[in-house]
């Protein structure tokens, strides 16, 4: 009787006896990312379920990412899988409205050289020691766009999975600190001050449906391996401009992305096991997915000044900054540094356009990645 | 390839083709307008009586 209630006693002591102090560690980055996302907003939907599964993953014992657990059943079915991350593309192209990036087309360039970031970090990283995969999957956080950084990590990568999803969504909401120190520095007060043309209506019905298809297909073409992304995004953005499948639209934007957005963070933070997080490794990611965000800026503030050159001033600069996928914060951070130097200009239509095109140039830049490592015989 | 050889390739090839694709993507929607212009929608008439 004494052996039984011993024993018994025993088993309720067994999680504390395994606890060590990687889960404690990890314990508190859990609670941290809760705390960012509860009481600071940095991106909740993302930062609460992925700070609860870091928790969740870090109990002794609870075996939630051993093979049938729950968290590893979600993992291994849509992570893996990379049906996640393309169904948030759904959703966020049936939310995205393109249309002030299709009333100045030209802006689409920004959304290119926004994407300078993944590529200068790729070469950092090789650099740092990284392995080829490694670098490729750690330079994608300058795409500034967590499903892409999933989808391409999930790839060549998927220990990384949980430092770089962290340090892709945290960047993210940290675009307004993180930017106006560089615009301010990049541009002179004469470029600040260029007021921009008001946006013109100029877009018809047809052009807003038929420009989610052209996208597809050219783009698909030039590189086939990122016809999943681009094409659910636009596919998204396809539902919401045909304006005849409002249900789906609906669904896309609303009960899909919730279900997914819930799954895909518990999943991205069951990967945060301390044995596999707490490197030194996890901080370098930390620090080259900043400097790919920081790149990321020069290269489209360094395009704005181009085009404002070229156009005879006649884009103001600091619109280059929004050329990055993070949406819309991107966008209003260029508004609020362009009304600091002039109250009169108004730069939030045309950097939308920018932001927009951020998001389809970094797409487009994770699929011609995906296509020229398959060329040089690499996934 | 070393290291430097495969990042640089990547960098050039990588922003090079994302510029053009994107350039290309730009002049056909520039087409798409001329094709499909944009039309104020008249307001509709009052009632006649």
């Amino acid at each position: 009787m004494n052996e039984a209630l011993w024993a018994g006693f025993e088993g309720l002591l067994l999680g504390v006896s395994h606890l060590t102090l990687g889960h404690l560690v990890m314990l508190v980055i859990g609670g941290l990312l809760l705390y960012l996302g509860i009481r600071h907003g940095f991106e909740p939907l993302l930062l609460v379920p992925i700070g609860f599964g870091a928790i969740l993953v870090n109990i002794p014992l609870a075996g939630l990412m051993e093979k049938g657990g729950i968290l590893r059943t979600f993992y291994d079915a849509g992570v893996l899988t990379e049906i996640f991350p393309l169904l948030i593309f759904v959703g966020i192209g049936a939310m995205t409205d393109f249309t002030p990036l299709l009333e100045n087309p030209k802006i689409l360039l920004l959304g290119a050289a926004g994407q300078f970031g993944i590529f200068s970090t790729l070469l950092l990283a090789l650099a740092l020691g990284f392995t080829r995969p490694e670098s490729v999957s750690i330079g994608i956080i300058g795409a500034c766009d967590g499903p892409t950084a999933i989808y391409v990590t999930s790839r060549f990568a998927p220990h990384l999975l949980g430092a770089v999803s962290v340090a892709a969504y945290s960047y993210m909401s940290l675009v307004p600190l993180i930017q106006p120190p560089i615009m301010k520095l990049l541009t002179t007060e004469r470029e600040k001050n260029v007021v921009m043309a008001p946006v013109r209506k100029s877009v018809s019905g047809r052009t807003k449906i038929l420009f989610p298809i052209v996208a597809t297909v050219l783009t698909s073409i030039i590189a086939p391996l990122g016809t999943p992304l681009m094409g659910m995004i636009m596919l998204g953005n396809l539902l919401k401009e045909s304006g005849v499948v409002a249900r789906l639209k609906q669904a896309s934007e609303q009960e899909i992305a919730n279900v997914v957005t819930l799954l895909l963070g518990l999943s991205i933070g069951a990967t945060m096991q301390a044995e596999r997080f707490l490197k030194i490794e996890t901080l370098l990611i930390m620090v080259l997915g900043l400097v790919a965000i920081a790149l990321d800026t020069v290269m489209g503030l360094l395009f704005g000044k181009l085009m404002c050159l070229a156009t005879r001033g006649k884009i103001n600069p600091l619109i280059g900054a929004a050329g990055i996928s993070a949406f819309p914060m991107a966008a209003r951070v260029a508004q609020t540094e362009g009304q600091r130097y002039n109250k009169k200009n108004y730069l939030l239509m045309h950097a939308m356009g920018a932001n927009t095109g951020g998001q389809i140039g970094s797409v487009m830049a994770a699929a011609i990645m995906l296509s020229v490592l398959r060329g040089l015989g690499i996934g | 390839m070393n290291d430097l050889g495969f990042g640089l390739a990547l960098l050039v090839v990588g922003m090079g083709g994302t510029l053009l694709s994107l350039w290309i993507l730009s002049l056909l929607v520039l087409l798409l307008k001329r094709f499909f212009p944009y039309e104020e929608v008249k307001k509709a008439d009052g009632p006649s009586h």
